[in-house]
């Protein structure tokens, strides 16, 4: 039997969205997959060592359940991401969700590539040692030299 | 049931209870069974599709008192 791939194109940098890549990324790895995820634009953040900074907004993401309605007006005031972040991590580990960084740490354990957008690390002016060290820089050309050859690819 | 290894996945959620479960599997030998009891209601057909595409067998998945236990036998 051929070992099957998977390829992940990371975008996006918020806590609700970080999930999917690593979810998916370390439940493939388990069923025998090899894995990529290539982070670029805002996906990077998730490479921090520190994803303390990772949030979610309720702002402009009117399908977030919320416990009590909740005009736009005061979701913008100060405070709110915080609020909303600390809920949804509340939540979240009530339910018994790993943590980002214990998904992350799963995918590694697991052999699951980390590529970072070397460019995208260039227009931000990122600093890498604020990264984790098990990630490869690299272009897009680079990341399709594994996902030209994948079964899935998957755009988060 | 015999097993040779038990796996404590309870209060954990998806992907945990698969991905510690193939965590668990590494240092087995084949043919070795583990046992793993978790509350996640998904776990029990994660489970049986882990088991299909892994080539792994699932002796047995059963319910007791709200708890799901699996008998996974090592290919």
């Amino acid at each position: 039997m051929t070992t099957k791939k998977l390829a992940i194109i990371a975008t996006k940098g918020t806590l609700d969205m970080a999930y999917p890549p690593f979810i998916l990324a370390s439940t493939a790895a388990a069923l025998g997959y090899d894995v990529q995820i290539f982070f670029t634009f805002y996906g990077l953040q998730l490479l921090r060592k520190d994803l303390s900074d990772v949030m979610i907004s309720p702002l402009a993401n009117p399908a977030m359940p919320m416990p009590i309605p909740m005009p736009v007006m005061v979701q913008m005031l100060p405070g709110m991401e915080s609020m909303a972040t600390m809920m949804m991590k509340q939540k979240l580990k009530k339910h018994g969700v790993a943590s980002l960084e214990e998904l992350r740490d799963l995918c590694l354990e697991a052999d699951v590539k980390f590529i970072a957008c070397q460019m995208t690390v260039d227009l931000f002016e990122f600093d890498k040692s604020e990264f984790i060290e098990n990630v490869e820089y690299g272009g897009a050309a680079m990341f399709f030299g594994f996902a030209g050859e994948t079964d899935i690819c998957l755009f988060v | 049931m015999n097993f040779d290894k038990e796996l404590n996945a309870r209060g954990l959620s998806c992907p945990l209870p698969i991905v510690k479960t193939k965590k668990s599997l590494a240092d087995m030998t084949t043919g070795q069974v583990l046992r793993v009891v978790a509350t996640d209601v998904g776990s029990i057909k994660d489970m049986q599709a882990f088991a299909d595409q892994t080539g792994n067998t699932l002796l047995s998945s059963t319910e007791e008192n709200g708890e799901y236990i699996f008998f996974m036998q090592k290919k």
